[in-house]
């Protein structure tokens, strides 16, 4: 990722990769597609104790990044997670813990448990900014002294795990955010089959789940803005986990390139090939530049930070799955076998480009910025 | 007087004064060079070599360039805190490049004293304009086999051959030549790099007529035209050294520390409509996939600024071939650039009305001009070997011209 590291960066880069490699092997996960975490217990807690979830909560609130800029923090943590596709909840705990340090002490024991990886949050979008309105899934509205949910959210990731779901849903007037226990009378949840290996997928509905007015997470219909921010903070850590994912997939068929004979030529020596990895090579920096740069944009709370993230989430979605199937093409028929790592990247990519928007939400929700922009002129 | 060099933020505020005091707005010539006729351009070379002169007069020219040729001898990051100064604001945009790079930095690079000394300070003057002479009719990659020949005679060599591709030769003032000097060696040992005046006896220029009319490029021929031997930059046969120095300059291009520009300024061909304003003519502003193809257009713009920072900060440290995959990313993005634009026109990229726009800055136009950006200045193919070979290290294309002397180097099919 970046080329200029503080210290404490690379010792946060360093120990999430060394912890990865010994926890979580691709080895391990592959006998470990059909367990219903996708990992064993130890793994998450001990994940949190390095700091893994703790980047976009103030230190007086117990969280805190080494570096004070809490989204490029998260951006390192997330390389390494593509890198090694590695299993668990790591967006959707940040993205929650983010959105409830907003709240000053109302959800203080809710945000304890999940930085301590004592708890596992989910993000259940269910209207998604780059929506329009009558496509929203969820609806959330005032009865009395308490909100009522209804509606459902499908995919949600670690559902089935998940202590609580921070649920977004169209009100009258706008966007409510609410904070719910998973435990809440008429949420249902189903397990789904998902394409990624280690990450687990479940989809969440809410028949009149009723809950206290102490749930909101920001204003009741005014959470727009909010919601806003967590996706990017979200289409952040994803860009960043595909980048670490089209690194390896990438350094892997390099290495078969070289090693790969065929009619008594490496394949790297075939000029038909070699420019495949050079354009390969071209969408992989490309890559890492625009992720590197729309965490700096969030980071810095610039104005181009929108236009930044959503260009970074279309690019990176669409040239990470296009790297990974032509590694895939490159190496033939092994490259689609189960006993081969490759198609943990492809999975990891695949995944992560259909999570928080696809390129063609983000294409359409650029436009509009754009559209807005010089309708101002 | 001491030497210690002015702090980057007190030069800055000098600067701000400087060109708010001197300098207007940036014209549209500036911003594209597209002149709508020569009567035209001619206006527009004679203003900017005045605006040159302006900042030269101003204690502004050379930021970068050794005091004792006329500039100031101080850091690129002057130079940049400058160029952010001057965003908005008129430049002498013809003397950016070729001139200040990578004709200027070549000379600061391998010229004597005496040579500089000629050169320098009127380029820094505004009254030398430079070409750089190096791709020819029979080879565009392949520049290291150029068959325009010097051949010494006394104290002069006598210059044979054609040089393409050369923008705006037809008004400017000198060039810097890769000739052949010996076909006796392997191709790249026989090369030697001089100085020419451009209205020197000999020397013809004619324009080159793209196929959407614009006629910026020309085509010189050389017909035994003398240059003196204290106008060769080197040594005899050592002008392969020269010329990868000289095309590391050229890939810098606006990036170089030598050039004045305004940042931040796009430096896109033409000032085509932007997709917005297209859809909104093709009225397909509210359809899905117009949207779509606009959103594909800002994000590959963005990225491509992404990247092009990104690849700077790897070129401070040392690895100068990554360069090759910003050209190879830019080339390929601006042709999917030209493309979305031509699919949001619709039929109306057909046809256009002169009122309307110039016809180089028609989208229809500059979608059949769209493979310019992966062809000039190295194609997208050289790019990918640079790539391929330097930066991932897989073996070498095999070549038919490794260690054979150059005369016998197969040229073609209908050689004799």
């Amino acid at each position: 990722m970046w080329y200029e590291l503080t210290s404490d960066q690379q010792l946060l880069r360093d120990t999430t990769a060394r912890y990865l490699a010994d926890h979580v092997p691709l080895d391990r996960q592959r006998k470990q597609r059909d367990s219903a975490a996708g990992f064993e217990p130890g793994y998450w807690t001990g994940g949190a104790e390095l700091g893994w979830i703790m980047p976009l909560v103030s230190e007086d609130m117990g969280g805190g990044s080494v570096s004070g800029r809490g989204i490029v923090d998260l951006s390192l943590i997330s390389y390494e997670f593509g890198r090694h596709s590695a299993p668990g909840p790591l967006v959707d705990c940040n993205v929650v813990a983010g959105a409830l340090h907003m709240c000053g002490d109302v959800h203080a024991d809710a945000l304890e448990a999940i930085m301590m990886g004592n708890a596992i949050a989910s993000f259940c979008l269910g209207v998604a900014p780059w929506q329009h309105g009558g496509e929203a899934t969820v609806a959330i509205s005032r009865q009395g002294d308490d909100l009522v949910i209804d509606g459902s959210v499908r995919p949600v990731e670690s559902a089935g795990q998940a202590g609580y779901f921070l649920v977004t849903g169209r009100s009258d007037g706008g966007v409510t955010q609410v904070l719910v226990p998973a435990s809440a009378p008429g949420i249902s949840v189903k397990n789904l089959k998902a394409i990624d290996v280690s990450r687990k997928f479940g989809a969440v509905s809410f028949e009149q789940v009723r809950v206290p007015e102490s749930s909101l997470v920001g204003a009741f219909g005014q959470a727009e803005a909010q919601v806003i921010q967590q996706v990017h903070n979200a289409c952040v850590m994803l860009c960043a986990e595909s980048v670490g994912a089209m690194e390896s997939a990438f350094a892997m068929t390099t290495d078969w390139a070289f090693e790969r004979y065929t009619f008594g030529r490496a394949l790297a020596s075939y000029q038909a090939l070699k420019h495949r990895f050079a354009d390969m090579k071209s969408w992989l920096e490309a890559s890492h530049a625009i992720c590197d740069s729309a965490a700096d944009a969030l980071a810095d709370g610039n104005s181009r930070a929108a236009e930044t993230a959503s260009s970074a989430k279309a690019y990176i979605g669409e040239k990470g799955v296009e790297l990974a199937q032509d590694c895939v093409q490159i190496h033939g028929g092994i490259g689609v076998t189960y006993e081969h790592d490759l198609h943990f990247f492809l999975r990891r990519v695949t995944l992560n480009r259909l999570l928080c928007g696809t390129p063609a939400d983000h294409r359409r929700w650029l436009a509009s910025m754009q559209i807005d922009k010089e309708m101002a002129v | 007087m001491s030497d210690g060099i002015e702090p980057v933020g007190e030069f800055r505020t000098r600067a701000r004064e400087w060109i708010k005091a001197n300098l207007g707005p940036m014209q549209p010539w500036d911003r594209t060079q597209h002149c709508k006729d020569d009567e035209e351009e001619l206006v527009a070379v004679a203003r900017d070599r005045a605006i040159q002169r302006k900042i030269f007069d101003g204690g502004f020219a050379g930021i970068c360039m050794p005091r004792e040729y006329g500039g100031l001898g101080l850091s690129p990051e002057h130079n940049r805190a400058f160029n952010e100064e001057l965003a908005g604001h008129e430049y002498p945009s013809r003397f950016a490049v070729p001139t200040f790079n990578p004709c200027a930095s070549t000379i600061l690079e391998f010229c004597t004293a005496q040579q500089k000394g000629a050169h320098l300070p009127k380029i820094l003057k505004g009254e030398e304009v430079w070409v750089q002479l190096l791709s020819e009719p029979g080879g565009g990659s392949d520049v290291a086999g150029i068959t325009t020949s010097a051949v010494r005679n006394g104290d002069h060599w006598i210059l044979n051959g054609s040089k393409v591709w050369t923008s705006r030769a037809w008004w400017a003032d000198w060039g810097i030549i890769l000739a052949r000097t010996n076909w006796e060696v392997p191709k790249h040992q026989g090369m030697t790099v001089f100085l020419v005046p451009l209205r020197a006896p000999g020397v013809e220029i004619q324009r080159i007529v793209r196929l959407n009319g614009e006629s910026e490029a020309c085509q010189e021929f050389f017909t035994d035209v003398i240059i003196p031997d204290s106008e060769r930059v080197g040594d005899v046969d050592a002008g392969w050294t020269i010329g990868t120095r000289w095309m590391f300059h050229e890939r810098m291009g606006h990036n170089s520390p030598y050039v004045t520009y305004p940042s931040g300024m796009s430096l896109s061909a033409g000032h085509e409509d932007s997709p917005v304003a297209i859809a909104r003519k093709s009225g397909k502003i509210d359809d899905t996939a117009a949207r779509e193809l606009i959103g594909e257009h800002r994000e590959l713009g963005i990225v491509t600024r992404a990247l092009q920072g990104r690849i700077a900060e790897a070129a401070t440290k040392a690895n100068k071939d990554m360069s090759a995959i910003d050209r190879l990313f830019r080339g390929v993005a601006s042709v999917r650039r030209s493309t979305i634009a031509f699919e949001l026109a619709g039929a109306g990229a057909s046809v256009w009305d002169e009122e309307e726009e110039a016809a180089t800055d028609a989208v229809g136009m500059n979608f059949l001009m769209r493979q310019i950006s992966c062809i000039g200045g190295g194609t997208t193919e050289i790019s990918r070997n640079v790539v391929a070979e330097r930066i991932l290290g897989m073996p070498r294309e095999a070549s038919g011209d490794k260690g054979v002397p150059f005369r016998e180097v197969p040229k073609g099919p209908k050689r004799a």
